[in-house]
């Protein structure tokens, strides 16, 4: 970038890897991840906050690249949908949700659905008998212009189940003995 | 979600009709995707534009000189650099009634029509160098009177958008059937009413763009574009270029959404992009920001529809008059294409033997519109239906029965309204359908007969609650032609290439679906590739309802050539007759003893360049025989075979909305409490795929009914620009969608097909209007437009109470 615009060093983590450049001030995060470092899978649908096609994790919460510059992230550690997709191709227990309740179509949105809800079920400690109404409220940071949404009402269920599943529970395993 | 067949298809069979899971997803949900904006664009050139500011100017002069000098910038173009490829651009859908067509040149040529037409294009080292650089490029623009009111702009002595469009009339059209005028003469009950729909876009999240490298020494141009017709550019860059168009390769990659937005050609940047990189010899790239998207990609909708239904004393609608006024915005290079479905759908599925429908095509100075999800359809529902439910007032009938009364009985088909003609330019002849369990369906799922009395209930509780439905016809799977390409490769996987593109519809799933079945393979061994004018040329493109049919036959038939050679072939290699095998399992095996040959097999076999360099354990027989050359006359090699579908006439889908909605009685907002479909596209591919279809439609269409509204100015300025204030649907706006899918299938095709890409977003406008109109008809507040907001609801009430 030329322009008489300020350049400064910046360093962060990006998918757990060291990650240092020299950048102009101005750069979105969006652009550095995308062009800088090649991670395309988070998109840009509006550069203003709104669709949440850019989201990506900060320091472990979801935020809007597209409204972060990369020299706010000096020293934060950042998570992609590259970073949370497993090395061996496989899918994790919410992108596989998402593929089979058909959540997404274009695949646009995909990404950034994909952050938001693996935090929203990362966050539910055991509840899983959400309303319809809850599990869409929690989806309403995200637009998707393909879907309808039901899909992936769907997927973010199944996940929670799933998640659930998994989870260990000493004191319901115990309970589970008794009976 | 409740998914319940309510007619259905027999015949099903093995492969298409079930719900597969899709293949594309694996890389889509890790963010592997490659749109356009994702591809290598190492070395590019990056493009910014600078638009006009003002709704209607002339140019007085463009000073480029600041730009060009600052560092990072490649080059700076005006309309002055265009020379041959600065002509208007191609109208896509000539039209008779067409009388006035007016198209934009890629770069405004001294005069500017709406906010956002492109004036001059950077290219520099990076996008935000061209951005700097757009900023530094002066204009010396002379401001002119603008029109942005759809009605002010149709009005005697209006201010001109193009002095050679008198009364801003892009075109004006009439079609009648039978006799109207002396049916509304003698009937006995007319009613009247107006509708307006305000203007929206089908706003895919992905915007568009164009990245196009050109070689200066083999002449060879590939284009990368984010478009719902590659094979259309292709043809069309060639000419304009000046190339030969065998040196002309456009490929749609990853799509995120069209709606229609990405169908029209050619944008001003589908031809400046490549002519760049022509220009400049090198790679160039160039991809829309929301902001840009939202004044120079395409709008549609805004309608203002006069209508009125003649009916007999006992609820037969004998005629149908409309006349409505079409805003184009500020071009016509699409062509008619919206308002010309609108108008030949506006007798909707009911057996109207009279009718005048006509429109004026209207510029305004405002962003050109172009088709968007449902086509002209949406408005032409809402017209009908809204009049409908006047007429059962009117008549004192109750509005269900006397939909069932007037609709188009199975009998009856093909029903023919001889005097409508369709976008194919052919009469509208409605093929096949069944109306009337699609309405009893979805009466009983919202439990009609018990709703006056919840209805009567809930007022008492202070409560305001009202059910709405409309029914809507679809023409769909829209010719020339579609075609694909069907390969056995010698690894017995099979290789897929068809013309149609995708931005989501799941070809790669649905005609995998097509293929498996005819050959007996797995799904997962059959690669389709769309969107690659290198993989396939011919062809149209996927809009207005037509992949599946269109394509979905094309590769069917191409499937089933190769089917027949590989049985003839394998019966050969088999020492069998044809009767004694059959296709199983992805080969061709002996009925008696169960001698097989896989279709990898006769693929290597019968292509004699390939023996020895595939496993084929042991290598068969070639397939031919001995006798005679290698490859015989009238043979081609391998299991290799191009398949073309042209539909003699369009094939009509159909449904039924109904929703019950409750608003809020001091905010107004409208909360859907159920909304239930019945849709009816014929034979269905992939149930998972065509629900998908139908509740993003209709996503679509809530957005249409209460939040969706290009707001501009008097002075043309688009005052909503960003979605912070132009409000779609969250998931929290969208309800819950009960679909049931009623089929007849198509006789028009083998698959029995209908098109369903569009049917979601028709009627939910027309839902929501009748259902408000329901909840507040008691206390005499009435409503014929879209969107309706809070707002809107409560001055309505307030005025009357």
């Amino acid at each position: 970038m030329t322009g008489d615009g300020e350049r400064r060093a910046v360093r962060l983590r990006v998918n757990g890897d060291e990650v240092q450049r020299t950048v102009d001030t101005r750069l979105l995060l969006s652009d550095f991840l995308r062009h800088e470092l090649g991670l395309t899978g988070t998109h840009v649908g509006c550069e203003h906050g709104v669709c949440g096609a850019c989201t990506v994790m900060i320091d472990g919460r979801t935020a809007r690249s597209c409204l972060t510059l990369v020299v706010q992230c000096e020293g934060r550690a950042v998570t992609t949908i590259e970073g949370i997709s497993p090395d061996d191709g496989t899918l994790t227990a919410v992108q596989q949700a998402i593929h089979e309740a058909h959540g997404l179509q274009c695949g646009f949105c995909t990404p950034g659905f994909v952050m938001a809800i693996t935090e929203f079920v990362a966050e539910q400690r055991g509840r899983h008998d959400f309303s319809d109404a809850e599990i869409r409220a929690a989806l309403a940071g995200n637009l998707c212009r393909c879907t309808g949404y039901q899909g992936l009402v769907a997927a973010t269920r199944a996940a929670l189940r799933d998640a659930l599943a998994r989870q260990a529970r000493p004191l319901d395993a115990s309970a589970d003995r008794e009976r | 979600m409740s998914t319940t067949t309510v007619v259905p298809a027999s015949g099903a069979t093995a492969v298409i009709g079930q719900r597969m899971r899709r293949l594309e997803d694996g890389r889509l949900v890790r963010g592997e995707g490659a749109y356009v904006d994702d591809l290598d664009e190492r070395g590019a050139g990056h493009v910014a534009f600078l638009r006009s500011p003002h709704a209607h100017a002339a140019i007085r002069s463009i000073d480029v000189a600041r730009a060009a000098a600052l560092p990072g910038v490649i080059a700076v173009f005006t309309y002055a650099d265009l020379g041959a490829a600065g002509g208007p651009l191609p109208v896509v859908s000539p039209h008779d009634d067409l009388t006035h067509p007016v198209s934009p040149t890629p770069l405004a040529a001294g005069a500017v029509h709406f906010v956002g037409e492109p004036v001059a294009m950077v290219v520099a080292e990076d996008r935000y160098v061209a951005e700097d650089a757009a900023e530094l490029i002066a204009v010396d623009y002379e401001e002119r009177p603008v029109v942005v009111d759809l009605e002010a702009a149709a009005a005697d002595g209006a201010v001109l958008v193009h002095a050679s469009a008198p009364g801003n009339r892009a075109g004006r059209s009439r079609q009648r059937v039978g006799d109207p005028d002396a049916a509304f003469a003698v009937a006995p009950v007319v009613v009247r009413r107006r509708v307006v729909v305000e203007r929206s876009a089908g706003m895919p999240l992905e915007t568009r763009g164009v990245m196009a490298r050109y070689d200066p020494r083999t002449r060879a141009l590939e284009v990368w574009d984010s478009t719902q017709a590659p094979t259309s550019i292709r043809a069309g860059l060639a000419g304009l270029l000046g190339l030969d168009e065998d040196d002309v390769r456009v490929v749609a990659p990853d799509v995120g959404g069209g709606f229609g937005t990405k169908v029209h050609l050619f944008y001003p940047e589908e031809l400046l992009v490549p002519w760049a990189a022509v220009r400049l010899g090198r790679l160039v790239k160039w991809v829309e920001d929301r902001a840009e998207h939202f004044v120079g990609s395409h709008h549609e909708r805004r309608q203002i529809h006069d209508v009125e239904l003649a009916a007999e004393e006992d609820g037969r609608i004998i005629a149908i008059r409309d006349h409505f006024l079409h805003d184009n915005g500020a071009y016509s290079s699409y062509g008619l294409d919206v308002p010309l479905v609108a108008a030949c759908q506006i007798a909707g599925p009911y057996r109207i033997p009279h009718i005048d429908v006509a429109f004026d095509a209207i510029y305004t100075n405002t962003t050109e519109v172009s088709p968007y999800r449902g086509c002209g359809r949406p408005q032409a529902c809402m017209a009908l239906e809204s009049t409908v439910d006047a007429l059962a007032d009117e008549l004192g009938l109750d509005r269900m029965e006397l939909r069932r009364r007037n609709l188009i009985a199975p009998a009856e088909f093909p029903y023919v309204r001889d005097g409508l003609t369709f976008a194919d330019g052919k009469t509208v002849v409605l093929d096949s359908g069944d109306y009337a369990p699609a309405l009893d369906c979805v009466l009983a799922a919202l439990d009609y007969d018990g709703f006056a009395a919840e209805q009567a209930r809930a007022r008492a509780d202070g409560r305001l609650i009202g059910l709405g439905l409309a029914c809507y016809i679809e023409g769909t799977g829209l010719g020339p032609y579609e075609g694909a390409r069907v390969r056995v490769r010698p690894d017995g996987r099979v290789a897929v290439a068809a013309g149609v593109a995708t931005q989501g519809q799941s070809h790669a799933t649905t005609l995998a679906q097509v293929v498996a079945e005819v050959l007996t393979v797995p799904m997962t061994s059959v690669i389709v590739v769309t969107g690659d004018t290198a993989a396939f040329a011919n062809g149209a493109g996927s809009y207005a309802s037509r992949s599946a049919v269109v394509a979905g036959n094309a590769v069917h038939r191409a499937a089933s050539t190769v089917r027949a050679k590989a049985l003839r072939l394998g019966a050969a290699m088999l020492d069998a007759s044809p009767g004694e095998v059959e296709l199983r399992e992805g080969a061709v095996v002996r009925l008696d003893d169960g001698r097989a040959v896989s279709l990898a097999q006769i693929a290597a076999s019968s292509n004699p360049l390939l023996y020895g360099l595939h496993d084929a354990d042991p290598p068969p027989a070639a397939a031919y025989g001995d006798d005679g050359p290698p490859l015989p006359d009238g043979e081609e090699p391998g299991l290799d075979a191009v398949g073309y579908y042209s539909p003699t006439a369009a094939t009509w889908a159909s449904g039924v909305h109904g929703a019950i909605v409750e608003i809020d009685p001091q905010t107004y907002e409208v909360a859907w409490r159920r909304y239930v479909c019945a849709h009816d596209c014929g034979t269905v591919l992939n149930p998972t795929v065509v629900e998908g279809q139908v509740i993003g439609g209709i996503a679509q269409g809530v957005g249409g009914a209460l939040y969706e509204r290009m707001s501009y100015d008097e002075r043309g300025q688009l005052r909503n620009a960003s979605f912070m204030e132009f409000l779609m649907p969250y998931a929290t706006e969208v309800p819950p969608i009960e679909v049931h899918h009623v089929e007849t299938r198509s006789p028009l095709n083998e698959l029995g097909l209908k098109g369903v890409g569009e049917a979601g977003a028709i009627p939910p406008p027309a839902v929501l209007v009748s259902a408000v109109r329901d909840a507040l008809k008691h206390l005499g507040v009435d409503v014929s437009s879209a969107p309706l907001s809070p707002t809107e609801l409560f001055d309505r009430v307030s005025a009357r109470t």
